[in-house]
C-alpha cells in the first residue's frame, strides 16, 4: 500500500504487531493518513482496532512494525510523548472534567498563569475563557456562558470541547473512537460536521466507528481490519456498504 | 441496507446551537451554591428573635457573643479547611481529629523543651512548627497509602486514626500536658482590637488556603481529579503526586489547629479534636461540597463551620439543653444535602446516585 501520493503522509503505519502473548492483536498491519484526509477504521469488535489506536496514541508498545510520523520514524513511550508530537486520542468517555468551563477543561494540565498584583501567581481564567471563545468558534460553535462547567452542555457540544482541545493544541492528527456513538441523530450530525472542520483545515483524522452511515458521511478511504489483519482498504467513492460489511464479516 | 456513498461537502455542515442558558436555573443553582450563607443569616435572625423575645436582649449585636461564636469556629474550621480540599478530590480525611491532638501534644511539649533553652516567644513558635511538621508525617503516610498503595481513603486514614490516636496518647502519657509559656498563652486568649488572635491567624490562614484552591493549579487539579480521575491523567497531570501533597495538606491544617488549640487552652490533650472529625465534615458538606468530589469550595466551608458553631453556641445561649444542637446539626446537613441534590436535578447535571 504504498502510496503513489505527492505529499508524504501525515502518520504511516508499517507492518505492525502487538502479540499479548500468544494472541496476535495485531498484525502486520500497514495504512497511512494524509493532510487533511479522513480514515475510517471498521471492523468488527475484537477485530484489532482498538490496540491499533493504542498502539499509535503510545499505550502500548508495538511488537513489530514502525509508526512514522511525516516520513520520520518515532516511537512513544507514554500517551503524553504522542499528543507532544501532534497526536490526540479523544476517547468516547470523552475525558472532560465535568464540574470544569470549557477553557479550563482546554487547559486542563497546562493552565495559563498570571500575576495579580504583579507579585501573585494565579489562574488566567480570562485567557483560558478567551481561548475557549476562539477554539469553538473554529469549529463553528458559538457559546455564550463560557464560565459553565461542561456538564451543563449537550453530548455533542461535549465532543466538540474535546476535539476543540485537540485542536487548540494544534493536534495534526485526531484519532476518534467512536465519537457519534453516544450521541442522538442532530447531534452525530453536528460531529460529523465538525470532521468536516478538521479536514478543512488540513488535518488528519482516524475514524473509529460501527456505523457505516457516519463513515460513508465523513470518511475519505476505509481501512478494515478482520482478526488483527487488514481485511482491505477502499475508497469511499469506489464501495458501498454491502462491500464493507462482507470485508468486516468475511466471507 | 441500501448502498450509496454520499460525499458531503464541508459547507453543508449544520451549524451546532448555542448553549441553552436558562437564568431561572442559573438562580436556583446560585442560591444552591450560596445555601450555607443563607442558611447562617437565617440561623442568626432566629437566634436574635429567640433571645430578644426570651431575654430581652440582642444576641448578634453582642459583640462577645461573636467573639465566643468565631472562637468555637476556629479548631472545626481548620480542620474543615484541609477536609474541604479532600472532600473535593473524592476522598476523605477520617485521622484529621486525632492528628490534631497529636499536634496539640506536640506542641506543648516542644514548646516546654524549647522555652528551657531559647527565649519564650521563639519556643512558642518553634513549638508551633513542630507540631505542624509532626503532624505533616501522617498526612505522608496517608497520602502514601492512597496514592501508592491504592488504599481506599475510607479505610487508609481510619487506620490513621486509630495510630495517631494511640501516637498522641502516649507522648502525652495519658494525661494532659500543660504549656509554660506566656507568650504561648497571651496568643492563645490576647486580642487585637476586639479580635482574638486566634481568629486572626485562623482568617489569615483559611484567605490563604481559598487562593490555593481557587486560584492555583493546585486547585484546579483537585476539581478536575475529583470530577474525573481518567481525565485528569490523560491531562497528564500526576495524580500520584497531588494525592500525596493533598493528604499532607490537609493534616498541616490539622496541625495548625493542634497548635492554636494548644495555646488556647495553654495544655495539649490527645483527644482535643475526637469531637471535631465529624464536624469537620459537616461543615464541608454544609458548604456545598458534595462527598461524590468534584464541588465544593472554601468559603461555602467558611459558612459551614460558622453555622455548626452558631448553632453550637446559641442554643447554650438561649439556655436550651445541649444535647438539641446534635439534632440541629444533624438536621442542617440533611436539609443541605436534600438541597444539593434538588438542585442537581433541576440543572439536568451528573445526578450522584
Amino acid at each position: 500500500m504504498n502510496s503513489t501520493d505527492q505529499n508524504t503522509p501525515l502518520l504511516e503505519v508499517r507492518n505492525l504487531s502487538k502479540h499479548f502473548g500468544a494472541v496476535r492483536a495485531l498484525s502486520d498491519f500497514s495504512m497511512a493518513v494524509r493532510p487533511g484526509e479522513v480514515v475510517a477504521l471498521a471492523g468488527d469488535n475484537g477485530a484489532g482496532k482498538t490496540t491499533l489506536i493504542k498502539a499509535i496514541s503510545g499505550v502500548f508498545q508495538p511488537t513489530g512494525g514502525e509508526i512514522l510520523l511525516r516520513g520520520q520514524p518515532v516511537a512513544f513511550a507514554t500517551p503524553q510523548e504522542a499528543r507532544e508530537r501532534g497526536i490526540e486520542t479523544i476517547y468516547q468517555d470523552l475525558a472532560l472534567a465535568d464540574n470544569l468551563s470549557i477553557g479550563a477543561n482546554i487547559f486542563l494540565g497546562r493552565e495559563p498563569m498570571r500575576k495579580a498584583f504583579g507579585l501573585l501567581p494565579v489562574l488566567d481564567r480570562k485567557a483560558m475563557a478567551e481561548a475557549a471563545r476562539e477554539t469553538m468558534k473554529r469549529l463553528d460553535f458559538h457559546v455564550s456562558r463560557l464560565e459553565a462547567p461542561v456538564s451543563n452542555f449537550s453530548g455533542g457540544q461535549r465532543q466538540a470541547v474535546a476535539i476543540g482541545r485537540a485542536v487548540y493544541w494544534d493536534a495534526q492528527i485526531l484519532i476518534m473512537d467512536e465519537p457519534t456513538a453516544a450521541l442522538g441523530v442532530p447531534e452525530q450530525r453536528k460531529v460529523i460536521s465538525l470532521i468536516h472542520q478538521l479536514k478543512a483545515q488540513g488535518r488528519g483524522v482516524i475514524f473509529i466507528s460501527h456505523n457505516l452511515q457516519d463513515i460513508f458521511a465523513v470518511s475519505d478511504r476505509i481501512v478494515v481490519l478482520r482478526r488483527g489483519v487488514q481485511a482491505g482498504e477502499r475508497k469511499i467513492s469506489e464501495t458501498n456498504h454491502d462491500e464493507v460489511v462482507k470485508l468486516m464479516v468475511g466471507g | 441496507m441500501t448502498s450509496t456513498s454520499q460525499a458531503k461537502p464541508a459547507e453543508q455542515h449544520v451549524a451546532p446551537q448555542a448553549d441553552h442558558g436558562d437564568p431561572a436555573r442559573g438562580l436556583i443553582a446560585r442560591i444552591a451554591d450560596g445555601r450555607a450563607w443563607l442558611f447562617l443569616a437565617g440561623l442568626l435572625i432566629c437566634f436574635e428573635i429567640w433571645s430578644r423575645l426570651a431575654f430581652g436582649v440582642t444576641f448578634v449585636l453582642n459583640p462577645f457573643n461573636l467573639q465566643s461564636i468565631a472562637i468555637f469556629a476556629v479548631a472545626p474550621l481548620l480542620l474543615a479547611t484541609g477536609q474541604t480540599f479532600v472532600i473535593i478530590s473524592g476522598g476523605i480525611d477520617l485521622s484529621l481529629g486525632f492528628i490534631m491532638g497529636l499536634a496539640a501534644v506536640i506542641a506543648a511539649h516542644a514548646t516546654n523543651m524549647a522555652g528551657a533553652a531559647i527565649p519564650l516567644p521563639l519556643a512558642m513558635l518553634a513549638g508551633m512548627l513542630a507540631a505542624v511538621i509532626v503532624a505533616g508525617v501522617p498526612g505522608i503516610i496517608n497520602g502514601l497509602l492512597i496514592s501508592r498503595l491504592k488504599v481506599p481513603p475510607f479505610i487508609g486514614t481510619l487506620g490513621m486514626f486509630g495510630v495517631a490516636r494511640g501516637a498522641a496518647f502516649l507522648l502525652a502519657g495519658g494525661t494532659t500536658v500543660p504549656v509554660q509559656n506566656s507568650w504561648f498563652a497571651l496568643l492563645g486568649n490576647g486580642k487585637f482590637y476586639g479580635i482574638p488572635y486566634l481568629v486572626l491567624i485562623t482568617a489569615v490562614f483559611v484567605i490563604v488556603m481559598h487562593y490555593l484552591l481557587s486560584q492555583t493549579r493546585f486547585g484546579q487539579h483537585n476539581y478536575a481529579i475529583g470530577a474525573n480521575v481518567q481525565a485528569a491523567r490523560r491531562a497528564g497531570i500526576d495524580i500520584k503526586g497531588h494525592i500525596l501533597r493533598l493528604y499532607v495538606l490537609s493534616a498541616m491544617c490539622a496541625g495548625l489547629g493542634g497548635a492554636l488549640y494548644a495555646a488556647r487552652f495553654t495544655a495539649g490533650a490527645a483527644q482535643a479534636g475526637e469531637p471535631l472529625l465529624l464536624d469537620s465534615v459537616a461543615a464541608v458538606v454544609i458548604g456545598g461540597a458534595s462527598l461524590f468530589g468534584g464541588s465544593g469550595t472554601i468559603l461555602g466551608t467558611v459558612a459551614g463551620a460558622l453555622v455548626i458553631a452558631v448553632i453550637q453556641y446559641g442554643l447554650v445561649f438561649v439556655n436550651v439543653e445541649p444535647f438539641w444542637q446534635f439534632m440541629a446539626v444533624g438536621v442542617v446537613i440533611i436539609i443541605s444535602v436534600l438541597i444539593d441534590q434538588a438542585q442537581r436535578r433541576f440543572s439536568g447535571g451528573r445526578q450522584d446516585e
